[in-house]
């Protein structure tokens, strides 16, 4: 069948007007945007997003494994040794490393999560909260407590194909 | 004037400007509020401004407020007595063009002749506005899109012209007023249900009309001079703050001042079916018609504009010279004779 020149043009005028009628019908009719007021609303991100890199303090061992990934060296860890007791009786003591500071600079990460990903004790994790901005930027230099925080908002992972481990909070 | 009341020349002198002033803002403030933030925003499924005032009703204050906050930035090379001429030249035109056009039996600004050959005169000013922009900007791309306007302007604005003859004919006359009056007078096979508005016996003149429009406007898909992916806003893209503004208003207040035109030419101007011409009250109900045929075709101006792509620079000459001017030609010859034979 020929094709009517115009017609495409008729069209698209079409599709933008009902999409007008469609924003602007009333909610209860299944009218409404697709977007929401977002200070006023808000939606949940979804659960895979990078929003921010938590922190689970007792799994860290200081391997600076992160540290050295990282393509911005935006991670500063300082650690040291201690002398724990030993694991039997009469055992020498065992020496283990303790964390000192565990800092991300969130002015320069880029979150392309490799210290997520490259972490072998999951002491690191993606939460998908996002609202953490500051007014200065040497502000957003944050420390162990507040990424330790953030493991609040970090979701349970979702289900991996039937036989995988799910990594564990 | 419309008052009995004997005015001084300086008073009624006041009157007109304060008139052409509410006759080119309160339009142009309606379209961008309406139309660029509101219907834009719905045809892309959101809602648009919604925190200024109500439904974001001041958003236009805010914007005009932070564009007077800006630095009036000038190019060091840049020709500065030029560069800072340019906007106005281009607001000038659009405020001449206001000039032409009746709100009513008396609320008229000025009675030319040929007021629709003044309006069409005046309007093509705003393309020396723009070529001067881009050029004495002393920047690449500025220069680009105003040698890019200029061709386009120049183009399109044959056949607007020519598209205005067929009008013209029909009416015979030239003058805006008595232009509403033929089709307030005309009768569609002897019904004056809603007399004759011009786009039911000019419908081919009123497409090349509102394309050519289009086109003068800069608007999509005709916005090749001030392609803002490829120009960096073309012939604006040096100018900031006060200047930036004059040509935004500018921008705006054609579009209003072509709807204006194609209101007057095409739907009937601001007379009403049924309402004698000569009534007072039409003196203000009349600019209120106007307005509202006003709008309409804006509508439809910035539908256009915010659902088509961009024409490639030689595509958009083909379609004015090889397709849009021999049909108005046609639509003249064919206007005319049937003229002649009626």
């Amino acid at each position: 069948m020929p094709v009517i020149p115009g017609t495409g043009l008729v069209k698209g005028l079409g599709i933008t007007l009902k999409t007008i009628i469609e924003t602007t019908k009333p909610k209860k009719f299944g009218g409404g945007a697709a977007t929401v007021q977002y200070p006023h609303e808000k939606e949940l991100p979804p659960i895979r997003s990078r929003g921010v890199i938590a922190l689970r303090e007792e799994n860290c061992t200081v391997c600076m494994l992160c540290v050295r990934s990282c393509p911005d060296w935006c991670i500063y860890i300082e650690g040291h040794k201690e002398k724990a007791p030993p694991r039997r009786a009469g055992g020498k003591p065992r020496t283990v490393s303790a964390l000192d500071r565990f800092d991300i600079d969130y002015a320069l990460c880029m979150y392309c999560g490799i210290c997520v990903e490259v972490c072998p004790f999951d002491a690191l994790f993606w939460s998908p909260e996002f609202e953490y901005s500051e007014p200065h930027i040497a502000d957003l230099l944050h420390d162990k407590d507040k990424l330790g925080e953030w493991m609040e908002t970090v979701p349970e992972a979702p289900e991996l194909e039937a036989g995988a481990d799910k990594k564990k909070k | 004037m419309m008052l009995s009341v004997h005015f001084p020349y300086a008073a009624t002198s006041a009157f007109r400007v304060l008139g052409v002033i509410a006759a080119v803002l309160l339009p142009a403030g309606t379209a961008v509020y309406v139309y660029l933030f509101k219907m834009v925003s719905f045809m892309q499924s959101r809602l648009g401004p919604m925190e200024t005032g109500p439904y974001g009703s001041m958003q236009l204050f805010a914007e005009v407020g932070k564009f007077l906050q800006k630095e009036d930035l000038v190019p060091e090379k840049a020709d500065r007595v030029i560069f800072k001429a340019a906007p106005i030249v281009v607001l000038v035109s659009t405020f001449l063009v206001y000039l032409a056009v009746p709100f009513g039996p008396k609320a008229l600004l000025a009675n030319y002749d040929t007021g629709i050959f003044f309006a069409l005169a005046v309007s093509s000013l705003s393309v020396l506005g723009i070529l001067i922009a881009g050029w004495s900007s002393a920047n690449k791309y500025s220069l680009m899109g105003g040698l890019r306007a200029a061709g386009q302007l120049i183009a399109y604005e044959l056949p607007m012209v020519l598209a205005v003859v067929g009008v013209v004919i029909q009416a015979g006359t030239l003058n805006m007023q008595g232009i509403v009056t033929a089709q307030r007078h005309g009768a569609i096979f002897g019904w004056h249900g809603i007399d004759q508005p011009f786009v039911l016996t000019q419908f081919i003149g009123f497409f090349i009309f509102m394309v050519a429009a289009q086109a003068e406007l800069t608007q999509t898909p005709f916005d090749m001079p001030v392609a803002e992916s490829e120009l960096v806003a073309g012939y604006m893209t040096e100018y900031s703050g006060f200047r930036f503004l004059l040509f935004f208003i500018g921008e705006f207040a054609s579009a209003g001042a072509f709807a204006a035109l194609a209101a007057t030419l095409f739907l009937g101007g601001w007379a009403l079916p049924g309402v004698p011409i000569g009534a007072d009250y039409m003196n203000v109900i009349g600019p209120l018609v106007l307005f509202a045929k006003m709008m309409i075709i804006m509508f439809v101006i910035f539908w256009v504009r915010f659902t088509y792509p961009r024409f490639r620079e030689d595509q958009l000459q083909r379609f004015a010279w090889k397709f849009l001017i021999p049909l108005s030609l046609a639509n003249i010859m064919v206007t005319a004779i049937l003229k002649v034979a009626f």
